[in-house]
């Protein structure tokens, strides 16, 4: 503990590799977690693809053995897990993370200790979930973890999964409420709601869903645990207990869920759009309205992932009018995106290509959906091809295609230079038809029969063509993400240096400031005029914003590393959890120890005052000078 | 800002006065909602479970509405309180503050001793955490509300130590106050609990 230095200044200074790690450990720079956030959400999403490509070789062919049983109800469990929670979460609180502050001109985010923990807590639930791959298997029970299957006839693997959830989820949870305190409470003046850009207002909607979903999933996990490792009754049929409750809230969570990683990318499509067509965005009070409806809706329609259960024609019949009604806000959106591109001159650079390809393909996942809707029809999609094909091409279609686009877009802003173009466009192409082909087959296999989790398939079946084309079109993603990879180190190497405006094109206030953007993001808070006020800025030939304030010196936290430390002590606890199930109960003693340790950090960050440390007006002026 | 341990005789909201905390009580109000779901959540799956006794006992067979009253008239004494305490933090009045706040933590404590005796007594009547589904549900719900109000202890046990030294500043104000907040949050679950579990297990049938 007596390692908490308080008065740490800024620490840029290199000092080797021992100082470099510990400033990333230590790290409460907003725009620093970003970065862990995209370092770590984009390792997973690596893990995730290469369990994607092994299912993918499994079904290739008929009747193949490459990866059969228990294996590959593993790979399928790990992938939609990770997939979900370890990649697409935190890249969104990656973009969350580097843009929003900035977006609405603040210095900083509410809670930087909290969101640092965030950060630490999801990266630790991440590992703990995936050392189960050593540790004597990995989950097996599919992501949604049924019950009584994972809790009761299932091996260890769906206590890493239990545990490994709660950690992770515990750090989103944080995330979501320092997000929605940044934004409510750290607006720059005049940056008024109805004017903050449409990215900024997915990310509070979003945060808002993550804040009343992300509980209902920590009591699932909870009951989940304490059937497995205190002999409850929750999904007990044989002492009154029922495995319904569980559907109803893994669903309560998981269907907001789904909201949560779609609606950033909504945004990151709004900002994308009207900044290479430039034009400001069409409809812009109908965006933010079609985004908090979408947000309320998300709540209401959790039960379509229960047709079949056996809920009655009533209940059926009111998600089902629920679900559909999603599509008229949604269509707002994708209609708002096409008149903000009407007449505009478009400039198909990659970011704005992945903008442009997600409008057809979220489309065509969203009419899917609608079919789903229909209670009738979906008893014969259900558990189908059908469905996956529907949602990969919502979440590959819709919130993957937003991320890269993002990544592109943003990738200047976060590290002061250019991912090439040239790459960035095969990756575009090689990922946009390897993901058709891909999934496009899969809607017709799913009609033909062909149910989802089965590890094989017989030959003679009618299914062979649609598998392997399906397969072949895998590699396609599989080579657009490996010259996104390579495109990262080459231009890490020797990228094109970006301005402050990289684009040229910036309409938001965080292409206002340097890049990347200095510890203090702004020197002088700006005073916000209107919706786009760089752009409109720039159009009243200005080239600063208006400052609404003098410059002085600016107050920063010290980095801490209590958010590490918590998150390691929580991990300890969760391996006395895992191990007291597959054990017995005296592995118990080291979660009493881990949460005790946790206690006790929480006692020393309550206790001792930071005082931060201040960056001087003489060292701003000087940065800012170097930055022009 | 955070540096300056502003004296607040003269504020009427030391709790709101800085920028970290009004982000403090807003944050804190933001997670007292994610707290409504999981508790909610709690409730919903102990209404569905609550006549599922399988072999063992029912609500109505353990529950003493004596005990569970008093439970419920000291836990709203203590929400009291603890308003108490926040008025004098805002009249910036030390020793009354941490006075009041000692009491909350003294009729905390008497809330979860008589929690504890009732849980004893359930055990010996044969009501184990593994009974039945109603059993299982109930420990877990009003177990999590117990756990909660024992964190409550801890958590403003620490304050008040700590305030000894540091008294009442525009840093300490919002620390205070949330605690008071979730005092409070804690005091209405059981208002809920109580009518729920047990005057409608009781009554109910």
């Amino acid at each position: 503990m007596t390692t908490i230095s308080p008065h740490v200044h800024s620490p840029r200074q290199k000092q080797g590799f021992l100082a470099w790690l510990w400033m990333w450990l230590t790290t409460l720079d907003h725009k620093k977690v970003g970065i862990l956030y995209l370092c770590g959400g984009g390792f997973f999403f690596l893990i995730g693809g290469i369990e994607a490509i092994l299912i993918r070789i499994q079904l290739a062919v008929p009747e193949n053995t490459f990866l059969v049983g228990s294996a590959y109800n593993q790979v399928l469990t790990m992938h939609g897990t990770t997939m979900i929670f370890l990649a697409a979460m935190p890249m969104i609180f990656a973009l969350m993370n580097a843009v929003v502050p900035l977006q609405i001109g603040a210095r900083d985010v509410a809670f930087p200790f909290l969101n640092s923990l965030g950060f630490w807590l999801f990266f630790l639930g991440g590992l703990i979930l995936n050392v189960s791959w050593f540790l004597g298997g990995a989950p097996d029970g599919g992501w949604t973890a049924y019950t009584p299957l994972s809790s009761e006839y299932l091996g260890s693997g769906m206590d890493f999964y239990i545990l490994g959830l709660q950690v992770a989820g515990a750090g989103t949870l944080m995330g979501g409420i320092n997000f929605l305190v940044t934004i409510i409470n750290m607006r720059a003046p005049g940056m008024t709601f109805m004017r903050m850009p449409l990215f900024t207002w997915t990310a509070l909607v979003t945060s808002a869903l993550i804040l009343f979903a992300f509980p209902a999933l920590t009591v699932g996990l909870f009951f989940e645990l304490f059937d497995k490792i205190f002999g409850a009754n929750f999904f007990n049929a044989t002492n009154g207990g029922n495995s319904v409750i569980w559907e109803h809230i893994f669903w309560i969570f998981g269907h907001p869920e789904v909201y949560i990683l779609i609606l950033p990318a909504f945004g990151v499509i709004s900002e994308v759009i009207p900044t290479f067509a430039k034009k400001r965005l069409f409809g812009y009070s109908s965006m933010v309205f079609a985004t908090v409806l979408i947000g309320f809706l998300a709540f209401m329609v959790w039960v379509h992932h229960m047709f079949t259960v056996g809920l009655g024609p009533m209940a059926n019949s009111i998600f089902a009018i629920a679900t559909m009604a999603i599509a008229i806000p949604t269509g707002m959106k994708i209609f708002n995106w096409m008149f903000t591109m009407w007449g505009g001159q478009i400039h198909f650079n990659t970011a704005n290509l992945f903008a442009i390809g997600f409008i057809p393909t979220f489309v065509m996942g969203g009419v899917t959906g609608v079919m789903l809707a229909v209670p009738a029809a979906d008893f014969q999609y259900h558990d189908s091809y059908f469905v996956i094909a529907h949602f990969h091409y919502v979440i590959v279609g819709g919130v993957v295609f937003g991320l890269l686009s993002a990544i592109f877009y943003w990738w200047p802003k976060m590290f002061g230079k250019f991912l090439n173009e040239t790459l960035g466009k095969f990756t575009f192409w090689f990922f946009f038809f390897g993901f058709h082909f891909t999934f496009f087959p899969q809607h017709f296999l799913g009609l033909m029969g062909m149910p989802r989790r089965y590890f094989t398939y017989f030959k003679g079946e009618g299914l062979e063509a649609g598998n392997l084309i399906s397969s072949i079109g895998a590699s396609g993603m599989a080579i657009a993400t490996i010259l996104l990879v390579i495109n990262i180190v080459i231009t890490t190497a020797k990228g094109k240096k970006a301005k402050g405006d990289a684009w040229g094109l910036g309409r938001t206030l965080e292409w206002s400031i340097a890049s990347p953007a200095p510890e203090y993001n702004f020197a002088q808070t700006p005073l916000v005029k209107g919706i786009d006020p760089l752009w409109k800025a720039k159009m009243e030939g200005n080239k600063k914003l208006t400052p609404a304030e003098p410059l002085g010196d600016i107050h920063m936290p010290s980095p801490s590393i209590l958010p590490f430390l918590m998150s390691l002590s929580l991990t300890l606890a969760s391996f006395g959890f895992i191990y007291a199930d597959i054990n017995g109960m005296g592995a118990l003693v080291f979660a009493g120890i881990g949460i005790g340790l946790m206690f006790l950090l929480m006692l020393i960050h309550s206790l001792k005052d930071d005082h931060g440390f201040h960056i001087h007006k003489e060292e701003i002026i000087e940065t800012e000078k170097g930055a022009e | 800002m955070s540096e300056t341990h502003t004296s607040i005789e003269k504020l009427a909201n030391p709790e709101k006065a800085t920028l970290e905390g009004k982000n403090k009580f807003l944050g804190f109000w933001f997670f007292l909602g994610g707290e409504t779901v999981l508790f909610g959540t709690l409730f919903a799956t102990f209404l569905a479970l609550r006549d599922k006794v399988a072999s063992g006992p029912s609500g109505p067979e353990l529950f003493s509405i004596t005990t569970t009253f008093i439970s419920t008239m000291i836990l709203l004494v203590s929400s009291l309180t603890s308003v108490f305490a926040v008025m004098a933090m805002k009249d910036n009045k030390l020793r009354q503050m941490q006075l009041w706040f000692w009491v909350t933590v003294l009729l905390g404590l008497c809330f979860l001793g008589l929690e504890i005796y009732e849980f004893s007594e359930y055990l010996s009547e044969g009501l184990g955490y593994k009974t039945s589904a109603f059993s299982s549900s109930f420990y877990t719900l009003v177990g999590t509300h117990g756990g909660h109000v024992f964190f409550g202890i801890l958590w403003i046990s620490t304050l008040m130590i700590a305030s000894y030294k540091k008294g009442i500043t525009t840093v300490t104000a919002p620390k205070y106050y949330v605690a008071a907040l979730y005092w409070h949050f804690i005091d209405v679950v059981w208002v809920f609990i109580f009518t729920v579990v047990y005057l409608l297990g009781i009554l109910g049938d």
